[in-house]
């Protein structure tokens, strides 16, 4: 044999070697008549823990599999989830939780009153709300397998609110042994006691993720409300594909290869909508919030006077546009809580609203003794929403003639970048913009960048000490009218102060085919309850 | 394959962006962001990191992804498929269009095949991978409803469910390879033609098939082959954008997944993977002129 017919065969083998080995591989087949939903979502699952991250891919993934004790419903009402009965003391400081018969996680086990205290304990080291809770809690102690028991320090009239959050962090229940895991370190066991089960040999992280239905669920009897109610699965797997290219994902859902798209770009609303198979819908009742963001360490945003300037100028009409493309995706909310909720209010809004008043602005910029110092955006252009905030910021600011440069990076680059707290001369910034869900922002509790609490606070630091103490006295409000006269009285402060710029209110349309029904309109992606035909 | 461990080590500690800022969230602390540092030791010296690092590669250890918490070696192992399937189809494409086009052109120079075949090189080089995708998906997917319009089935789901979602990706990138490889090999046989030999075998009364296929383009495959072995090493780039606008779920949107989110260990350890594969193809090319060559001895 010579060398050339050696190497043709060596080369044979190998190319043998791999064909043999697809074809041995496990296959990996669906069962006849399974109904499948192919859902888009809006970004890559890359984290299963829903406590060590904020994200909320990482939260909807959360509600896939785990359950809530209790959770927030469409009219901003606390309803029981897992939990069947509750009281409280006449004390006003224990609580006692009953949870519902046949409660079980998906790897068999019952879920025990052991496992619900060492999940929210978890929580509560990590959630800015958990934390408040967890200061006034001074104990929690199982009854028995089924009963629970959380004994205040003081009264705290937000327990039930902080149990049901809706948001980032959610308070789901696992399984004792993983909620154990330290509270900075990722969980690698993705088992719940919700409706869907992971399926982890699926999963291809960038690419899929496969959950299918828990036959071992047991929904509650009410119709389903946001995240509360019955959570009725109507399909036997879900597999979420991630497909990053925005023209791919449009083309996809017209030919009818997934079945729906959570958010898309609103440039192709025109497109999807005339599709007759494809219904493009706003599900969302509360949308999302801009901000505009100041560093408050260094100047020249550490003077009040300036971050009044920028107020008066901001033009929400502007940053809708901007954000959504249409007035109709979005509207003008002079609120720092969500417009729409309970606590909504234009209470001390005057400098935000009406016509936008760039003497005013001027003249607030001299008395504050600028000297033009630049000014530093942080951009992400990989980010549409925070790059047209940011682009529409800068043009703002030169028109007030103010020094201001444009940084552009990726978003990844700006969460890293915004977290430095130096001098713009040496990497640091003055400005950044991005966006919260709204049930993120509708209470002075879970509404983080209003905050006065410094260095210790979120990326700009603002420190001030008045808004802390109104928020306190938020807290300690024990009905619903001293809550709002409370909140009221933060969002007049913040509106003095301008810790952030509220930009706009606006609504990421959805798409999915004409066949699927029974979605859930609410602030959060809900798959329960979703049929496809 | 060490100097480029220790580049892209370098590289990316000097990039700027950090992981646990990205793990944190939009919501985070400082706090929150250092206590992540620490937990992922991204807050020990740069060379303290490379030693770990260096030292866990020896032992055949790429590192766990620091998102996914799973073993670097697993997501690549789930996404070498895709782009080995797509390189392969594209290069079968590549070939089997290019080459005889090629013969063709040089064969019949100066005719109007000649110019339709260096016009569409022209076109082929033109467009960008991510236009001719989306004109292939919107044709053959959206209106014709023929082929899929994204992702990516296993060959054991079936032969032929595997080949129609690789079908419209290897034709968008295999156009611009086929262009090259086309041009490439008429100019060679172009080379050939004008020798000798190919004249004497031409009054020898051999057919022109013949001639051409079985004595000029035997001669002109050395300069094709090595083409075809830098375009393989060009395919692996040329994937990335491939995969991304058909959702493939390959090696190259690994890549640039882990670089936006700065997932260090997974890009290390595809960037080694990378540089392995580049020097293999290398070989294999430098070996195969054994087999157009018998003069070539090694």
């Amino acid at each position: 044999m010579n060398k050339r017919s050696a190497l043709l065969r060596s080369m044979s083998a190998v190319l043998g070697t791999f064909t043999l080995a697809s074809v041995l591989s496990i296959p990996v087949a669906l069962a006849q008549g399974q109904r499948v939903l192919k859902f888009v979502p809006q970004a890559d699952l890359r984290i299963l823990d829903p406590i060590t991250t904020t994200a909320y891919i990482t939260r909807n993934h959360g509600y896939m599999i785990y359950d809530t004790l209790f959770a927030t419903d469409a009219k901003f009402q606390v309803q029981p989830q897992m939990v069947d009965k509750y009281e409280l003391g006449k004390d006003q400081l224990t609580y006692t939780f009953t949870l519902r018969e046949g409660l079980k996680f998906h790897d068999g086990q019952p879920v025990r009153s052991a496992d619900c205290i060492a999940s929210i304990e978890r929580w509560s080291k990590r959630d800015a709300l958990g934390q408040k809770m967890a200061e006034v809690t001074e104990s929690w102690k199982a009854v028995n397998d089924r009963t629970f028991a959380l004994k205040l320090k003081r009264p705290f009239p937000l327990v039930l609110e902080a149990l049901a959050k809706p948001s980032s962090n959610v308070p789901f229940i696992m399984p004792e042994r993983i909620a154990r895991t330290d509270a900075s370190t990722n969980i690698t066991e993705a088992i719940g006691s919700g409706p869907f089960k992971f399926v982890k040999e699926e999963w291809v992280p960038g690419s899929k993720v496969v959950y299918v239905k828990n036959m071992d669920y047991v929904p509650r009897k009410e119709a389903p409300s946001w995240a509360a109610g019955g959570k009725v699965v109507k399909v036997d797997r879900v597999e979420w594909i991630y497909i990053p290219d925005s023209a791919t994902a449009a083309a996809a859902l017209s030919a009818g290869e997934v079945d729906w798209w959570e958010f898309f770009p609103p440039d192709l609303i025109p497109v999807l909508a005339r599709n007759k198979s494809i219904k493009v819908e706003n599900i969302d009742p509360l949308g999302s919030m801009g901000l505009l963001r100041f560093n408050f360490l260094h100047p020249p945003f550490n003077n009040q006077k300036m971050r009044q300037a920028v107020l008066s100028v901001v033009d929400q009409n502007d940053y809708i546009l901007g954000i959504a493309g249409d007035p109709k995706n979005g509207h003008t909310c002079y609120s720092y809580f969500t417009c729409g909720t309970p606590l909504s209010s234009e209470v001390g809004a005057a400098p935000a609203k009406g016509n936008r008043d760039f003497e005013k602005a001027k003249q607030l910029i001299h008395e504050s003794g600028y000297k033009g110092e630049k000014i530093v955006i942080i951009d992400a252009t990989d980010a549409p929403i925070v790059h047209s905030q940011s682009l529409l910021t800068a043009e703002l600011l030169r028109k007030l003639g103010l020094n201001v440069e444009v940084q552009a990076g990726d978003w990844g680059t700006l969460i890293t970048r915004r977290a430095s707290k130096e001098p713009v001369e040496k990497g640091g910034w003055s400005i950044f913009h991005t966006w919260l869900v709204g049930p993120d922002v509708m209470s002075p509790a879970v509404n983080f960048a209003v905050r006065g609490s410094g260095e210790k606070g979120w990326f700009g630091w603002p420190t001030d000490a008045k808004i802390e103490e109104l928020r306190e006295t938020w807290f300690a409000a024990t009905d619903p009218v001293a809550s709002k006269k409370a909140a009221d009285a933060v969002q007049a402060r913040a509106f003095e102060f301008v810790p952030y710029v509220p930009t706009a209110q606006f609504i990421l349309p959805t798409a999915y085919r004409s066949n699927l029904s029974g979605v859930i309109i609410a602030p959060i992606t809900l798959l329960w309850n979703v049929e496809k035909r | 394959m060490a100097v480029v461990s220790f580049v892209v080590f370098s590289l990316l500690y000097l990039t700027p962006g950090d992981p646990a800022a990205i793990i944190a969230g939009d919501v985070a602390t400082d706090e929150d962001i250092r206590r992540i540092h620490a937990r992922l030791g991204l807050d020990e010296p740069f060379l303290v990191q490379f030693g770990r690092w260096l030292w866990a590669l020896l032992h055949g250890d790429l590192g766990t992804s620091i998102f996914t918490n799973l073993p670097v070696t697993q997501l690549i192992g789930q996404r070498v498929e895709p782009t080995v399937a797509l390189t392969l189809c594209t290069l079968v494409v590549a070939i089997v269009v290019a080459i005889p086009l090629g013969v063709i052109a040089a064969a019949k120079a100066g005719s109007w095949l000649d110019r339709a075949v260096m016009s569409f090189s022209v076109l082929g080089f033109s467009v960008p991978v991510f236009v001719l995708a989306y004109i292939l998906i919107l044709t053959f997917s959206v209106q014709l409803d023929w082929l899929p319009v994204q992702g990516y089935r296993n060959f054991r789901d079936g032969a032929w469910e595997w080949l129609r979602h690789l079908i419209l990706p290897s034709i968008a990138l295999g156009t611009v390879y086929v262009a090259l490889i086309a041009r490439m090999t008429r100019a060679s046989m172009l080379d050939v033609l004008s020798q000798d030999y190919i004249r004497t075998a031409a009054a020898k009364g051999l057919a022109p098939q013949q001639v051409l296929i079985g004595h000029a383009l035997k001669n002109a495959a050395i300069p094709v082959v090595t083409i075809i072995g830098v375009g393989i090493a060009l395919l692996i780039s040329g994937a990335i954008v491939t995969e991304t606008v058909f959702a493939l779920p390959g090696i190259g949107r690994l890549t640039v997944d882990a670089i936006l989110r700065r997932d260090y260990p997974v890009i290390q350890g595809v960037i080694l993977i990378f540089s392995a594969v580049y020097v293999l193809i290398n070989l294999a090319v430098d070996l195969s002129y054994v087999l157009f060559d018998p003069r070539i001895r090694y």
